[in-house]
């Protein structure tokens, strides 16, 4: 069924995608994999050892799609700090944490991501156009977790603050420019939907 | 304030330094790590994650993903803060909104 993932008999899910759809979520998921980066070492690292043990970032990344995947861990949202003190504590326990945790965050995020356009391109075309996505259940995982990462980072791009700003969206007149974006932010929650539901322990 | 249970410091004078302030440990108190609410994730998707990562059964994570959508936070786990920032690292993983911060009552 075009749009919705079905459980696999024996684990692992599978979608029928035309080929417009596959090339949407490559594209998107290539754009996520240069919004992360290459990551600590780029393309060859001149020593792993080096690589392993290099600290990430302080600061919290500028872009807001890259400061939604990776929040500060210490700043409450809701409580602002009660003091200065406080809320110099806060930054410097987010900036440690991001320190020794970004890196490995961005490197999950690049492997889910990578594997998605992966299996992507070892699609064989069917007579009509498009393709039956079967994926192995470690790949349903990985496709689970991108197609979340997709999401989040669309919403970002969109501004989605709140549940009303996802009512909204849902009744954006067609020449609205956002249109586009936000079919494909529907569009990928069903895809998401369906594919946790074959995944649920 | 902070209470310090430690043999009182030779120094008379000390400089209260923002570093200094948080430096002192709290052992007694608990960390937790809190899961906020937005828009983007799924409730199914959360719900998953919570029964994935922690272990916890469909209904109590239901629960958990429940009060996360309907009081905007949950407290999803507790302990240690080394026990805390991998959990929130995790959450970090899957893309849901978590924090971890002291449980002072």
């Amino acid at each position: 069924m075009p749009g919705h993932f079905e459980p696999l008999p024996g684990g692992g899910a599978a979608v029928a995608l035309d080929d417009v759809e596959i090339s949407i979520i490559r594209s998107l998921a290539v754009q996520l994999l240069e919004l992360i980066g290459p990551g600590p070492g780029g393309d060859a690292p001149a020593d792993p050892l080096a690589e392993l043990f290099a600290e990430g970032p302080s600061e919290p990344p500028a872009d807001p799609v890259l400061r939604r995947l990776f929040p500060d861990a210490y700043s409450d949202p809701e409580k602002a700090p009660d003091s200065p003190a406080q809320a110099e504590e806060r930054r410097a326990h987010s900036a440690e944490f991001r320190r020794y945790t970004e890196n490995d965050l961005r490197a999950g995020k690049r492997e889910n991501a990578l594997a998605v356009i992966r299996s992507l391109d070892a699609l064989a075309p069917v007579d009509e156009g498009g393709a039956v996505l079967k994926l192995t259940p470690e790949e349903s995982r990985r496709w689970l977790n991108s197609l979340n990462d997709l999401r989040l980072a669309i919403g970002a791009r969109l501004e989605i603050t709140d549940e009303d700003d996802t009512e909204l969206l849902y009744r954006l007149p067609d020449e609205d420019p956002r249109k586009p974006m936000v079919m494909a932010y529907l569009w990928l929650g069903g895809l998401q939907e369906t594919l946790v539901s074959t995944l649920m322990p | 304030m902070v209470t310090v249970t430690s043999p009182a410091p030779v120094e008379i004078e000390r400089t209260e330094s923002a570093e200094e302030v948080f430096a002192v440990p709290e052992p007694d108190v608990p960390w937790v790590t809190i899961v906020h609410n937005d828009p983007v994730n799924l409730m199914s998707y959360v719900t998953y994650v919570f029964q994935t990562y922690f272990g916890y059964s469909k209904d109590k994570a239901t629960k958990l993903m429940l009060d996360v959508h309907h009081k905007g936070r949950a407290v999803v786990s507790s302990g240690s803060r080394e026990e805390m920032e991998r959990d929130v690292q995790a959450m970090h993983g899957y893309g849901l909104w978590a924090t971890l911060q002291q449980d002072r009552k």
